[in-house]
């Protein structure tokens, strides 16, 4: 399953960064020798581990309590308006420029 | 006394005669904070707090356990004083609007914080040579690293400039940096200490520990921050026992695991010989020695550098520019986002969340983090069943090799496997700690105490008789 340059150039794109043509091939270089490590990992038997182990997490009620912040939101948030927080509109509305932002 | 004499006593003293005499406590926090200043060719910090704040957190500060001692914290530890970056660009100077809880409650014990420790940037690293503020240096030998991520709290520590600092770990940073530096670190159990302000790595292994210059001073650091916390989920609502009381019991009865994993044929042979020194040490103290197996040891660095990096992968993705640190410009938002990413994060960062995206990705998902998933389970289910077979603590070495000159890891695989007796205490989420054991080629070594979960009282027991009775040869 090794790591092409294409790979790389993908999963960069996923993670929303920008990946200079120059650095692909020793990032290729870099994953494959530690994917490679990763390898050893298909001869482990894992069949005795059930859903036994994930049902025995225990978990806390899930409630709510508020951050206590020390200075007031508006002081901090780039620019709130009627109790939100505004920020840049989505790139799927690009169009209308990324300096405009919306609620 | 002087309050430079004040501050090579533990941290009980310190807090023992500041509550004696509060105006102690402003000539202490100069003190360290001087030292702190003098000692700036470490770089052990990326902010220092200014001496009219420290001089006045000292004057207010509560009658506490840690009334009047200084302490440093980690860059990735949320303060309202200092600004908290994690080490990266990305957050270069942002400052949190709230803060942990673990620093809420070091305030509320009397502790005066001076700075902010340099670390690797967002704790990925075992060395701290992968900072955007550059490498901190080991107190102990200036060609050497001070390990990581945590090196700056551990030289901070190791210098002198405090007795108590404050880390994080997710596979071994406060262990590893404090075998380096020759003083003590520990990773409570996962669950005991809050991460609420922590700023996520991978959020199933990150947690918050302490540097103590002894056994003593790391044992009032953690249970200051110890117990229960609404504001973090993971938190456990358990009872903390009191480690220092603890710490006293004799070793009589005490059942110290011996695990083969971790003592390998390749084991440096100066290290086996100074963990068979303690072993030695412990049975004539009263402990029983048992030889354990854990089998999935060697899995331990495949699993963790498969989690870790995809937990890391979803928790940096919101670094992008929009809501914390500086926003790269670009005609569109996509190019803002990638920008913003690409110029802020570092190379081991970009390098791991490359990583953490691929292993989750799509055809990936199955053979890497799912099975990573289920061998972590079977790394856990190893202790479980030492721990239940009456073994109290495990005895191991902390670290391969003694702290390694600035460098010579070039190739990221081989230093991810300086982390390859630490990972496994991060994985199953037991408690461990470092504590000096003797020097190696005139560098200090660790040994590695583990316990079962919430069992910290255990593994300060065996520390604790263990420093007295190595006494000046810990460091020797």
């Amino acid at each position: 399953m090794a790591v092409s340059d294409k790979d790389v150039l993908h999963v960069a794109a996923l993670a929303r960064l920008a990946m200079p043509v120059e650095r692909v091939p020793a990032l290729v270089r870099e994953l494959n020798g530690i994917l490679e490590h990763m390898a050893v990992l298909e001869t482990v038997d894992v069949s005795s581990v059930g859903d036994d182990a994930r049902a025995a997490m225990p978990r806390r009620d899930d409630v709510v309590a508020p951050v206590p912040l020390v200075r007031p939101l508006a002081e901090f948030a780039p620019a709130p308006r009627d109790g939100f927080l505004l920020v840049p509109r989505l790139s799927t509305h690009s169009q209308l420029g990324a300096s405009e932002v919306e609620e | 006394m002087s309050a430079s004499h004040m501050l090579d006593g533990s941290a009980a003293e310190i807090a023992l005669a500041v509550r004696a005499d509060a105006t102690l406590a402003g000539d202490l926090a100069a003190e360290a904070l001087s030292r702190a200043t003098r000692g700036s060719a470490l770089n052990a910090y990326v902010s220092l707090a200014s001496e009219s704040d420290v001089r006045q957190s000292a004057a207010s500060a509560p009658a506490g356990a840690l009334q009047g001692v200084p302490v440093v914290v980690k860059d990735n530890i949320a303060t309202t004083s200092l600004s908290t970056s994690c080490g990266s660009k990305i957050l270069a100077g942002w400052v949190s609007p709230y803060e942990a809880t673990a620093i809420s409650r070091l305030r509320a014990s009397g502790a005066v914080i001076i700075g902010k420790a340099n670390m690797d940037e967002f704790a990925m690293g075992s060395s701290t040579e992968h900072s955007a503020y550059g490498p901190t240096l080991n107190p102990l030998d200036h060609t050497r690293v001070p390990g990581g991520s945590s090196g700056g709290s551990a030289a901070a520590v190791a210098a002198g400039h405090c007795r108590i600092a404050y880390g994080s770990e997710t596979g071994g940073s406060v262990r590893q940096p404090a075998a380096f530096c020759g003083i003590v670190g520990v990773k409570p159990t996962y669950g005991r200490v809050s991460r609420f302000g922590l700023v996520a790595f991978a959020s199933s292994l990150d947690h918050i520990g302490v540097f103590g210059r002894t056994v003593d001073d790391a044992a009032l650091g953690l249970q200051v921050i110890a117990g229960h916390d609404v504001q973090d989920a993971t938190s456990v609502d358990l009872a903390v026992d009191d480690y220092r009381a603890e710490a006293e019991r004799p070793l009589t009865g005490l059942v110290v695991g011996i695990p083969a994993e971790y003592f390998p044929e390749s084991l440096d042979p100066q290290i086996r010989a100074r963990c068979d020194k303690v072993i030695e040490v412990l049975r004539q103290l009263g402990a029983e020695i048992r030889p354990v197996s854990l089998p999935h040891t060697d899995h331990s660095i495949p699993v963790y550098y498969i989690l870790a990096p995809a937990e890391a992968s979803s928790n940096l993705a919101r670094f992008d520019g929009v809501r914390y640190g500086p926003r790269a410009s670009s005609e569109d938002l996509r190019g803002m986002y990638e920008r913003t990413r690409s110029e802020g994060f570092g190379p081991e960062v970009t390098r791991r969340i490359i990583l953490g995206t691929y292993v989750l990705s799509q055809g990936h998902y199955d053979a890497y983090y799912l099975k990573a998933m289920l061998v972590r389970q079977k790394i856990s289910e190893d202790f479980a069943k030492v721990f239940a077979s009456g073994v109290h603590v495990l005895f191991t070495p902390t670290t391969p090799t003694p702290a390694f000159a600035f460098g010579a890891k070039k190739d990221p695989l081989e230093m991810y496997l300086s982390d390859i007796f630490t990972a496994t205490a991060n994985l199953a989420g037991v408690p461990a700690m470092s504590q000096p054991i003797g020097l190696v080629d005139g560098m200090p070594v660790g040994g590695q105490f583990l316990a079962a979960h919430f069992r910290e009282a255990d593994m300060f027991r065996a520390a604790y008789a263990l420093e007295r009775a190595l006494g000046s040869e810990a460091l020797s």
